[in-house]
């Protein structure tokens, strides 16, 4: 890695129910703006996040079909930080925890997240300028 | 690396998962090789005076085979040289108190929390 700071981020809140998730976006979004490489282990609901399966919905309550909804997906979310990160020349790395994975079914993920643990997680931590842990309340 | 695991969520997770989501997750990293301390506040010091199981999940038919035992999984970490420490107003706030911490608990008064996270490179709220 160059000299950029990495961050390692560990959240568990899953997507569409929570306000935190999407600070935890921003939050990512704003050290990819300065420079730092990150790093994710999603943990519990949050490994839904990269869920390749997630799909846009059209809503009538909105007056809005399919595509003028253009209704939000994290996955989609995950996948411009990607692209973000690689225009920086910054890394984006994102480990989701298998066996979380597993209990809700979501083993299909979209490119560039991958399956790990615990270890996974000590291991970012350890080679990190510093760690932010966002639980669930 | 240090790390100071901060536990105020009680219960979070314990029915479904079978155990506290962070305990798991520490010890874990613990078995990774990591070096680690846990805080228990709030309500979570309800984890340092637990003697049992956790009450089996019944729904119908279905009855939960393996509940949660919370006690084991901080004997455990204890056991494993992870410190585990109680803030002692929030055991005294919940009536806590006069019962006995789990073997090798430490309680310890809110004025010891800075040193506490001094003692680690990184502190991890959950």
């Amino acid at each position: 890695m160059s000299t950029h700071k990495t961050l390692t981020f560990a959240f568990m809140d899953p997507p569409f129910e929570s306000e935190r998730t999407v600070t935890f976006f921003r939050l990512l979004d704003a050290a990819l703006e300065r420079g730092a490489h990150v790093r994710i282990f999603a943990y519990e609901g949050a490994v839904g996040l990269s869920f390749a399966r997630q799909a846009a919905h059209g809503n009538a309550v909105h007056n809005r079909d399919l595509d003028s909804e253009k209704h939000p997906l994290t996955r989609e979310w995950i996948a411009s930080l990607q692209h973000k990160a690689a225009a920086k020349g910054l890394t984006f790395e994102w480990i989701n925890c298998g066996l979380c994975v597993d209990e809700r079914g979501v083993n299909e993920v979209i490119d560039g997240c991958g399956r790990g643990g615990p270890p996974d997680l000590w291991r970012y931590a350890t080679e990190a300028f510093n760690t932010l842990t966002i639980g669930t309340r | 690396m240090k790390a100071l695991q901060v536990i105020d969520q009680a219960f979070r997770t314990t029915t479904e998962e079978q155990d506290d989501a962070i305990l798991w997750l520490t010890r874990s990293m613990r078995g990774a090789g990591g070096d680690l301390m846990v805080l228990l506040k709030g309500h979570a010091v309800h984890y340092a005076v637990l003697t049992g199981r956790q009450p089996p999940l019944t729904l119908g038919n279905w009855q939960q085979q393996q509940p949660a035992e919370l006690h084991r999984d901080i004997s455990g970490l204890v056991e494993s040289g992870v410190a585990v420490y109680a803030v002692e107003e929030d055991l005294i706030e919940r009536g806590l108190a006069r019962l006995p911490l789990q073997g090798g608990v430490q309680a310890i008064p809110r004025t010891r929390i800075p040193a506490l996270y001094e003692q680690a490179d990184q502190v991890w709220h959950w």
